[in-house]
């Protein structure tokens, strides 16, 4: 997020698109509705009647995949009207005349045509947003879970700088990250381009740096495998072996019959977990680790602020924490990793990074603190690009086309099928389904249909369906419910019983490589 | 910043800031059960009384702000008596067992009480039980120990804004609903536990602690939920003697939830305690995972991934790293794959 949770409340305006907060992000939704309560406009943008639609003066209920083409045509309308922030673009951006020129094919006319919203609607919308603000914009996955992410998130931010909302409290483009840990993890540089705090791995300097640091007389130079290649690699050799650290993959990656295809291949599994998943079964080797409670560390929060994580209990068996686990391997390769603790291990990353550089375990003993803070002096950062000072200088426009996703409906598979996540479960569901009373809440994985497609195929709530893709099918039970569109079919990958990442499509992003869990083609058969 | 006197001393407050807030700051006493920070003034339940010198009658020290000159006196024989009846007539109302609360040690009513030297109820008030509403997982509601102070109906209303809770009833028959008076597993709860955390008595407890220790025997240590990442601050209940975490509260001064938390944060908490869990290294031999020692499985490791390298190169050896695990783990994953095996194949989740 490039501002703070806190600031929610404060917002006049709030423009939340492909987040379903109140299941996944429940606390920021609880502000968001405060916000509400104290006089804000909450526009909520789902293709799905989610329940914060419940507090939303607007819904705009867009196509799944149309995202470019709605933010496109509201920007069209704004730069028309004169609504555009002048002394913004002008003194803190570029690239504007490009992006002026790829909205001008987007006239509120094909907007409404390309994303089935009222261009009515559209024009209210734009409205309201050029003439409110501060205004904070909150996405998550169903922005970044598209063939075309990183376009969609390009043109989020192209909208907020458009409208000079940035670097300024309550303004933002503030992705609500969807694990406890995933900011931190990328900000530890378990990326394939970057060592920790964004250092990229083929900046000449940056690997002196390290070589030096670490110890070490060679580092590779250039970016590795991201997640889909690491996979397609193993397929034809080009990866042998695969360490899998605290990752359900069969379940959690799209696709499943190729996952398992995949790690068949391998020569070698390694897999660092808590407890037997569907994973473990491919692993040559299984080392058991200590979880949550079990050790100390931190975990940086949706908003970078850097938080302590404390062992109150011992680890079960002889289960081990995954530094440990690492430094012993590394130390029968013949490197010292020289650090025998997890405080040891945070002071050696600390030592060679930047954002971090700042953020002792004694600095955050009480209190978190907000990377950047690059000096132990640093108080943190609440938001970034102050005053629409961007890192980069200026704010550049990212123009973008509106394409539609991997596979869209056709006669054999009618339906469009999106994914996400459910209040009472958590991912894979190692967690929440191994704690007492979370599967007398929600006991069984339900795939959501609107009333109509269920009248239609003659589906009452609550029968056994067939939900089938070019991938696979799986046999799950049908909630008939308003939240779907028609043409719309949801559900979400916590339970491998009846799992839906058996007919998600393997279609990934250009360039984040992220795949396209929010859309795929499918149909429904009763069961 | 007016300056007043507080049981003779001359204290001085912050621009409106209340009588009780200041005397609390001092160190003095005053019980207050219906008032609390996060769901603001309310002046119900009038145990909070001070006297205030020119005042007709008491003054309500939660909703009272301190003004320049005030003469404030928060113990007296008179106010001691006054709030004796109060709290006196509240446990007479209720079933108040304490000795089987859950919330013995830590209720507000409970010290009230002690604090006034009340031993037990002086009248028995002939009025049936009503039903204590276990049906939902997480939470149990016994209306007869609710002293209808609204913090729950308030939280709910105006803190986490997820708008269930409500008064039903009038007057001595007022009663806090769920939606249309429904059983709380049957109404649109979202199981977040506010109601739980700000209820001064036992009337809304958390099912998954009852009789899993008393607050006395419990060690309570702060951390970041391990679910989303909003990254809620909480404070485990620890039983370090049988080695588990027993309950979980929100920490009123985390910076990102003050204190609010969501289901999962709550009551997610014994997955670690599972008796599912991995507990020994397991290497695969003829097809079968067989428990072996850290020594064999390392070495054994360490062997393949040197084999491998050598026979096909760094690069055809690829880790991903977990975005649910701590910093610290996730940095020694990419120190491993870059310093030791010599590759940048190094990824986790975040993509996904
Ligand atoms: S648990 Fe949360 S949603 Fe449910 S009644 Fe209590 S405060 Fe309201
Ligand atoms: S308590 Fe809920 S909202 Fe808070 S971090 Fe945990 S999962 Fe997220």
């Amino acid at each position: 997020m490039t501002n703070s949770i806190r600031e929610i409340e404060d917002a006049r305006l709030l423009f939340v698109i492909g987040s379903n907060t109140t299941e996944a992000h429940p606390v920021i939704s609880y502000y968001m509705k405060r916000a509400v309560k104290k006089g804000a406009t909450l526009i909520v943008c789902d293709p799905r009647r989610i329940d914060l639609v419940r507090w939303a003066t607007h819904h705009v209920q867009h196509r799944v995949g149309t995202d470019v083409a709605l933010l496109n045509g509201l920007m069209n309308e704004i730069i028309a009207r004169g609504w555009a922030d002048k002394t913004f673009i002008e003194q803190h951006t570029e690239n504007y005349e490009e992006l002026a020129r790829m909205v001008a094919a987007y006239p509120l006319e094909r907007a409404a045509e390309i994303t089935g919203v009222d261009a009515g609607q559209l024009r209210e919308i734009a409205r309201i947003i050029a003439t409110t603000k501060p205004m904070g914009l909150y996405y998550t996955l169903g922005i970044t879970e598209h063939t075309c992410g990183t376009d969609n998130v390009m043109t989020c931010a192209n909208l907020q700088m458009l409208l000079g909302n940035m670097g300024r409290p309550s303004t933002g483009v503030n992705p609500l990250r969807g694990q406890n840990n995933v900011q931190g993890a990328c900000d530890m540089g378990s990326l394939p381009n970057i060592y920790q705090n964004y250092q990229r791995v083929d900046n000449p300097a940056v690997i002196e740096k390290f070589k030096k640091g670490w110890k070490v007389d060679r580092l590779p130079e250039k970016p590795g495998l991201t997640i889909p290649d690491m996979f397609s690699g193993m397929l034809d050799g080009r990866t042998r072996a695969f360490i899998c650290h605290g990752e359900n993959v069969v379940m959690s990656e799209p696709n499943e019959a190729h996952t398992i295809r995949c790690l068949e291949a391998l020569d070698f599994l390694v897999v660092l977990d808590i407890f037997p998943n569907q994973t473990t079964p491919y692993a040559d080797v299984i080392f058991p680790c200590a979880c949550w409670s079990e050790q100390d560390g931190t975990f940086t929060n949706t908003e970078r602020r850097v938080q302590r994580v404390r062992k109150v209990v011992e680890p079960p068996g002889e289960s081990r924490e995954a530094w440990w686990i690492y430094a012993e391997l590394a130390r029968r390769l013949g490197y010292d990793m020289e650090f025998e603790s997890a405080h040891e291990v945070w002071e050696d990353m600390r030592r060679l990074g930047t954002g971090y550089a700042g953020i002792t375990w004694e600095r955050i003993e009480e209190r978190g603190i907000q990377w950047p803070a690059p000096t132990t002096r640093h108080p943190g950062t609440a938001y970034l690009h102050k005053d629409g000072n961007f890192a980069r200088g200026k704010g550049k426009f990212m123009p973008a086309d509106w394409r539609p996703p991997a596979e869209t409906p056709d006669e054999e598979y009618p339906f469009t099928l999106s994914t996400g996540r459910r209040l009472w479960h958590y991912h894979t569901g190692t967690q929440t389904r191994n704690c007492v009373g979370f599967n007398e809440l929600f006991g069984e994985e339900l795939v959501e249909v609107s009333p109509q497609d269920a009248r239609d195929l003659k589906i009452r709530d609550g029968d056994y369906v067939w939900v089938v893709s070019r991938r696979g099918r799986v046999k799950m039970k049908a909630w008939v419910t308003e939240r779907s569109p028609k043409g719309v079919l949801w559900s979400s990958f916590h339970f491998h019983e009846a799992h839906i990442n058996v007919v998600t499509n393997n279609a990934f992003d250009p360039v984040t490589q992220t795949a396209e869990y929010k859309a795929c083609a499918a149909r429904l058969e009763k069961a | 910043m007016p300056k007043f006197t507080l049981n003779g001393r001359a204290v001085e407050a912050a621009e409106g800031q209340t009588i009780l807030d200041v005397a609390r700051d001092q160190g003095f006493y005053i019980p207050s059960l219906c008032y609390h920070p996060k769901v603001g003034q309310s002046g119900m339940c009038r145990v909070c009384a001070v006297e205030v010198e020119g005042a007709r009658g008491l003054v309500m020290s939660c909703i009272t702000p301190v003004t320049e000159g005030m003469v404030v006196t928060t113990e007296s024989p008179r106010l001691l008596e006054v709030r004796r009846t109060i709290v006196d007539m509240l446990l007479s109302e209720g079933e108040h067992d304490c000795l089987a609360c859950e919330m013995c040690g830590e209720c507000e009513l409970q010290d009230a009480a002690y604090r006034l030297g009340i031993e037990r109820a002086s009248m028995v008030m002939d009025k049936p039980s009503l039903e204590v509403d276990a049906s939902h997982p997480m939470l149990v509601r016994n209306p007869n120990r609710c002293i209808h102070c609204y913090r729950c109906i308030k939280g709910c209303n105006n803190t986490v804004v997820n708008e269930v809770l409500d008064m039903g009833y009038r007057g001595i028959q007022s009663l806090v609903v769920a939606d249309q008076n429904v059983p709380l597993a049957e109404s649109s709860c979202v199981s977040c536990g506010e109601c739980v955390q700000l209820c001064p008595t036992g009337a809304l407890i958390g099912k998954k602690s009852i009789g899993t220790g008393r607050v006395w025997n419990l060690e309570k240590v702060r951390t970041t939920c391990p679910y989303c990442g909003v990254g809620c601050q909480m404070w485990l209940h620890v039983d370090r003697a049988r080695n588990r975490v027993v309950k979980v509260t929100g920490d009123e001064e985390g910076a990102p939830n003050q204190g609010m938390l969501c289901v999962k944060g709550r009551f997610g908490f014994d997955f670690p305690a599972s008796d599912k869990r991995l507990t020994m290294p397991l290497i695969r031999k003829n097809g079968v995972h067989e428990p072996v020692s850290w020594e064999e499985a390392l070495d054994f490791t360490a062997q393949r991934l040197k084999e491998i390298r050598e026979q096909y190169g760094a690069d055809t050896i690829s880790a991903i790293s977990s975005s649910r695990d701590v910093n610290e783990n996730n940095y020694a994953a990419m120190k491993f794959m870059r310093a030791v095996i010599g590759t940048n194949n190094i990824d986790n989740c975040a993509r996904t």
